[in-house]
C-alpha cells in the first residue's frame, strides 16, 4: 500500500507539469500583449516596457515558464496587479473558505445521497423509491444558482431562519451547503441505488443470508461494500467538480471564496492572481483523485492501478 | 412412502407450492411438491433447467426473493414447520443445521471480503466465537476440505483461487456448523470433470464424518448414480418419479424418467443410440392442465388430460402416470400428436 501511494505521487510529477504548463500559458494565449492590456491601449511605450520587465516578459518564454515554476513552488505567484499583494495571501484567505464550503457540501452529498440510495434499492419500486428518484431527479435538474435563489427565497428572507448572505457561522453555511450539495447528493443517490441493486442480486448476497446473517448485516456489510466502489468513484469526480463549480454557489451567497476572487480577477485581468487561483484549484482537483484511488484500492483489492 | 415406514425422516416435505407473481399472473414454479430426506440419507432431486428443483430448494430455508413466494404446504423439519416459523429462528437455522452450497462458486462468495473473514462469519453467528478462535477454526475448516496451505489462504481474496478450490471454500463455509442437512444445488455443474468427482467424493466424506442428511441437486443423472440412496425425479414443478437409487436406474417407471435414461450415455447396459426427448419443458404460462409431460410423452392418452397424483407402485417406485393405475386403457390410441 506505501508503495502504491508513492508510486502514485511520483506519476503525480508530470500530471502537474502539465497543469502548470497549461496555467502559464493562459497569460500567453490571450490575444495581444498581456502587459498592453494590462496598461490599457493608450498608455505609453514606457509603462508597457516597465510592466513587462516586472513580470518577466521580456525574457525568453523558457526561461519565463522556468522561472513561474521555481516561484510556484515556493508558493509566490507574484504580486496582484490590482493592490500588489502577493497573490499567495489573496489565495490563502479564500481557499479555506472555499474548501470548507466543498467539503462540507460533499459531506452533505455523500450522507443523503447515500442514505436515499440504500432506501430507495432496499424498498425497489415501491412508492417510496418512486417518490425520492423523482426528488433526485429534480435535484439533479435544478440549476443550483436558482436552488440557492429560492432557499434564501423562502428559508432567509420569508421564515428567517438563515442568513442570505456570508460564510462563516451556522446560519450563514447552510444554504450554501445545501445549495452547492444537492446535485452531488441527487448523483450519489442514483448511482448508489442502481449498485445497490445490482449487488443485491448478487450470489453472494443468497450465499450470506443462507449462512443466517441478519438483512441488516446483509446490506450494510455484504452488499454496500460492493456497492460502494463504483459510486467512491463518483463521489470523487463530484468533490473535484464542487472545488471549482462553487463560483456560482459564492456569487450567489456574496462568499469571499476563490471562485469569486477568479471572477473578481478574471474582469479586472489581474493575471498573477488568476494564474495562482486556477493552479491552487487544479492542483486539489488532482489530490483529490489520488486520494479517491486510494480509497477505491482499499475498498477493492482486485484493482490493480499499476 | 417406503421411507416413511423403516427411516426417521429429518426433512418432510408436503405439498410445498411456490409461486412467482409477475403483475396478475402466478407462475407456479414448485405445485405440489412432497418428499422426505431419511437420516443421514442422501436425496437426489433430478429435473432439467425450470422444473422447479433449485426453488424447491430455496423454500427450503426461505431464499425465495420477490416476487416469489411459498403460497402452501408444509417444510417439516425435526418437527418445525420451516414455512411458519420466526425469521429470526429461520436465521438459527440457516448455515447452521441446514447449510446450502451454490452451483457457481465464482460468484458465490463476496469478492471484497477473505476467505477468513467470510468463514469467520459463520462461527460469529451461531457459535459466537471472536475473531481469534473464528479464524482456527476457520484454518481446520479449509483444512478439511483439503486446500492445502490453509493457514495462507485464509487470508486470501475469493479472485485468487480457482474455482474448484471456491467450491470448496464454500463447502467449508457450509459444514463449519456441522449442519444436520445439506443443500447442495447443482454443486459441481459449473466445474471440471476431474474436479466434480473430487467435490462429490468430498461432500460423501464428510457427510458421513458428520452424519449429515444430504439434498443433492442436479440434473446429472451421473452424479445421481454416484451420490445419491433415493431419487426424486421433477418435471416442471412436479415431483413425478419417486424411488431408491437402485430401482429407479434399473426399472424406470415414468416416461420422463425412462427418455432420460435414454438420452444418458451408459456403460452398464446395451445402447444402439441415445434417444433424446422429443420437444422442450412447458413455459409456466403454457402449462397443460393435464399430464404436464404429455405433449412429450409417447404414450399419452385421453385420460392425460386429467392431472394424475403420485402413486405407489408394486416395485417401490411413487409415479405420477396413468399407466400406472387400474384406469390405463391400453387400447386406446394417443391423443397427442407424436
Amino acid at each position: 500500500m506505501t508503495q502504491f501511494i508513492i508510486r502514485r505521487l511520483i506519476q503525480l510529477i508530470p500530471v502537474l507539469i502539465g497543469v502548470t504548463i497549461l496555467v502559464f500559458s493562459l497569460m500567453h494565449l490571450t490575444p495581444g500583449n498581456p502587459a498592453v492590456i494590462m496598461a490599457g491601449e493608450s498608455a505609453p511605450e514606457a509603462t508597457v516596457k516597465a510592466i513587462e520587465a516586472r513580470l518577466g516578459l521580456d525574457k525568453p518564454i523558457h526561461i519565463q515558464y522556468f522561472n513561474f515554476i521555481s516561484n510556484a513552488v515556493q508558493l509566490d505567484f507574484g504580486n496582484s496587479i490590482r493592490d500588489n499583494i502577493p497573490v499567495f495571501d489573496h489565495i490563502k484567505a479564500r481557499f479555506f473558505t472555499t474548501l470548507e464550503l466543498s467539503v462540507w457540501a460533499i459531506i452533505f452529498g455523500v450522507f443523503f445521497g447515500l442514505l436515499i440510495g440504500i432506501i430507495s434499492a432496499v424498498r425497489r419500486y415501491s412508492l417510496l423509491d418512486v417518490s425520492l428518484m423523482v426528488v433526485a431527479l429534480f435535484g439533479l435538474s435544478m440549476p443550483n444558482f436558482w436552488l440557492g435563489l429560492m432557499l434564501i427565497q423562502y428559508f432567509a428572507l420569508e421564515l428567517r431562519i438563515f442568513k442570505p448572505t456570508g460564510w462563516g457561522s451556522l446560519e450563514q453555511n447552510v444554504l450554501p451547503i445545501i445549495t452547492l450539495g444537492t446535485a452531488s447528493a441527487a448523483i450519489i443517490a442514483r448511482m448508489t441505488r442502481s449498485s445497490m441493486l445490482d449487488v443485491i442480486d448478487q450470489d453472494y448476497i443468497r450465499t450470506a443470508r443462507a449462512k443466517g446473517v441478519k438483512e441488516r448485516v446483509v446490506i450494510f456489510r455484504h452488499a454496500l461494500k460492493n456497492a460502494l466502489i463504483p459510486v467512491v468513484t463518483i463521489v470523487g469526480i463530484q468533490f473535484g467538480g464542487l472545488l471549482a463549480g462553487a463560483v456560482l454557489t459564492e456569487s450567489v451567497f456574496a462568499i469571499n471564496g476563490l471562485g469569486r476572487l477568479i471572477i473578481d480577477s478574471i474582469l479586472q485581468r489581474d493575471f498573477p492572481v488568476v494564474q495562482g487561483a486556477i493552479l491552487v484549484i487544479s492542483v486539489s482537483f488532482v489530490l483529490v483523485n489520488l486520494i479517491v484511488d486510494i480509497s477505491y484500492r482499499m475498498l477493492n483489492k482486485r484493482v490493480d492501478l499499476n | 412412502m417406503k421411507t416413511e415406514i423403516n427411516q426417521e425422516n429429518i426433512l418432510e416435505i408436503n405439498d410445498l407450492r411456490t409461486s412467482f407473481f409477475v403483475g396478475k399472473n402466478e407462475v407456479k414454479a414448485v405445485d405440489g411438491v412432497t418428499f422426505q430426506v431419511p437420516k443421514g440419507k442422501t436425496l437426489g432431486i433430478v429435473g432439467e433447467s425450470g422444473s422447479g428443483k433449485s426453488i424447491t430448494s430455496l423454500s427450503i430455508l426461505r431464499l425465495i426473493d420477490e416476487p416469489g413466494k411459498i403460497v402452501g404446504g408444509s417444510i417439516n423439519f425435526k418437527g418445525e414447520d420451516l414455512t411458519k416459523v420466526s425469521m429470526s429462528r429461520m436465521r438459527q437455522i440457516r448455515g447452521n443445521e441446514i447449510s446450502m452450497i451454490f452451483q457457481e462458486p465464482m460468484t458465490s462468495l463476496n469478492p471484497v471480503y477473505t476467505i477468513g473473514q467470510q468463514l469467520r462469519e459463520a462461527f460469529k453467528i451461531h457459535q459466537g466465537l471472536g475473531k481469534k478462535e473464528g479464524t482456527k477454526r476457520a484454518i481446520e475448516m479449509l483444512e478439511l476440505v483439503g486446500i492445502p496451505s490453509p493457514d495462507k489462504r485464509v487470508n486470501q481474496y475469493p479472485f485468487e483461487l480457482s474455482g474448484g478450490m471456491r467450491q470448496r471454500v464454500m463447502i467449508a463455509m457450509a459444514l463449519a456448523c456441522k449442519p444436520e442437512l445439506l443443500i447442495a444445488d447443482e454443486p459441481t455443474t459449473a466445474l471440471d470433470v476431474t474436479i466434480q468427482a473430487q467435490i462429490l467424493e468430498l461432500i460423501k466424506e464428510l457427510q458421513e464424518e458428520i452424519g449429515m442428511s444430504v439434498i443433492m441437486i442436479t440434473h446429472d443423472l451421473g452424479v445421481v448414480a454416484e451420490t445419491c440412496d433415493y431419487v426424486a425425479v421433477m418435471y416442471a414443478g412436479n415431483i413425478v418419479e419417486y424411488a431408491d437409487v437402485e430401482t429407479l436406474f434399473e426399472d424406470p417407471k415414468h416416461p420422463y424418467t425412462v427418455g432420460l435414461l435414454n438420452s444418458l450415455p451408459r456403460h452398464d447396459i446395451e445402447q444402439d443410440e441415445l434417444i433424446p426427448i422429443k420437444g422442450n419443458v412447458p413455459a409456466p404460462d403454457e402449462m397443460p392442465t393435464g399430464c404436464r409431460f404429455a405433449p412429450r410423452c409417447p404414450h399419452a392418452s385421453e385420460i392425460c388430460k386429467t392431472h394424475p397424483e403420485l402413486t405407489e407402485t408394486k416395485d417401490g417406485n411413487d409415479v405420477r402416470c396413468w399407466i400406472y393405475t387400474p384406469d390405463w386403457d391400453k387400447e386406446e390410441v394417443s391423443v397427442y400428436d407424436k
